[in-house]
């Protein structure tokens, strides 16, 4: 059986503290080369490698980040 | 954006919860603040105890709590917390009043209030952060600054000869008849979150069986005041606060825990 998951990050409120980055076992969110309005390098999703595991929005300070999981 | 077909309501598995209003919170990035306010309010939600729960916000970098959690609250005079937290509950036993502490509030101008409060057995829950500093005012040296440890006051790092020893504040009260739970936890990773969130719901469920004093330390970080970013912070953390405040259950049900 396979999990495919999804993480939508709201970049505007997201502070790049980069916490989630370290909390991910399958290394799938870095900090973007962009910056969100208040100037944050904010963090996202690189590679199609998400389980929904919800370890990184249970790390984010700042509840930023909602999670998506299905078993296909 | 990976997947954005299985982004549907059916297949949420995590969410903000709305016991957190959509404030922006203050706190610097990868501050514990955000992360240990954020698993307080999903306890809220989930014991149903929205319209019961009234936070008593401290003085320190949390002052602005009632901005963030969507409950009654009232702010008290630095320290003063858990004498607000003992009126408020007295007068109103079948609610849920938590106090929300950093070290400087808790364990150094608040030290009297919380050791009566304890001491009295009032049933409250408090949420004690631990960072070792003095975070709102600019890093200075707190009563839990580890030895050695460079803050504003002590920039050569602490000594015992200058500022005494280290204040361990959670097993001091753990020796208090009137504490029933006392545990030390922490924020920095998934299962920790997972740990703490348990803790947590345990302290809000012992004040619904009035069982008297609940204290959840939170050992966490002050990356601005410890001057690293916020994984370095997390990591220095493990390595260095942990020795002097290891994480784990102090009193469980009224019985100190034997080591
Ligand atoms: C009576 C009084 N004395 C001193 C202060 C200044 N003051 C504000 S916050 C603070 C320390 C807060 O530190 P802590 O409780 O550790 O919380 P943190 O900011 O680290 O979360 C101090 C001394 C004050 N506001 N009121
Ligand atoms: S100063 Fe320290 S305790 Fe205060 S918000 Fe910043 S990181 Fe958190």
């Amino acid at each position: 059986m396979a999990i495919k998951g999804a993480v939508v990050i709201d970049k505007e409120r997201c502070k790049g503290c980069g916490v989630c980055i370290t909390a991910c076992p399958n290394s799938v969110l870095a900090l973007s080369k962009n910056v969100n309005g208040k100037g944050y390098h904010y963090s996202e999703a690189i590679i199609d490698n998400c389980i929904g595991c919800t370890s990184c929005a249970l790390v984010c300070p700042d509840g930023v980040i909602t999670v998506y999981k299905v078993k296909l | 954006m990976f997947n954005p077909d299985i982004i549907k309501p059916e297949n949420l598995v995590y969410e903000k919860t709305n016991v957190l209003t959509d404030a922006i919170m203050h706190y610097c990035p990868g501050c514990g603040h955000g992360t240990t306010h954020r698993i307080v309010a999903e306890v809220i939600e989930e014991m149903g105890i929205q319209d019961k729960a009234i936070c008593i916000a401290p003085v320190g970098c949390s002052v602005l709590a009632y901005n963030y959690f969507n409950v009654d609250a009232i702010g008290a005079a630095h320290g003063r917390a858990p004498a607000i937290a003992t009126a408020v509950q007295r007068m109103f036993p079948d609610r849920h009043t938590f106090t929300y502490q950093g070290d400087g509030d808790l364990a150094a101008i608040g030290t009297a209030e919380t050791i009566h409060a304890c001491n009295r057995g009032e049933n409250i829950v408090i949420i004690f952060i631990n960072n070792g500093i003095y975070g709102m005012t600019g890093g200075q040296m707190a009563p839990t600054t580890l030895l050695g440890m460079k803050t504003a006051t002590s920039p050569y790092g602490r000594t015992v000869e200058l500022n005494g020893y280290p204040l361990q504040i959670t097993e001091l009260l753990a020796e208090l008849p009137g504490t029933y739970y006392i545990t030390r936890q922490s924020v920095h990773t998934a299962a920790a979150v997972r740990k703490t969130k348990k803790a947590i719901r345990q302290a809000f469920e012992n004040q619904k069986n009035k069982k008297g004093t609940s204290l959840v330390e939170v050992v966490s970080n002050c990356n601005s005041g410890w001057k690293m970013t916020p994984v370095e912070a997390n990591k220095w953390m493990v390595e260095n606060m942990f020795v002097k405040y290891p994480i784990g259950d102090i009193k469980v049900d009224g019985e100190k825990v034997k080591k």
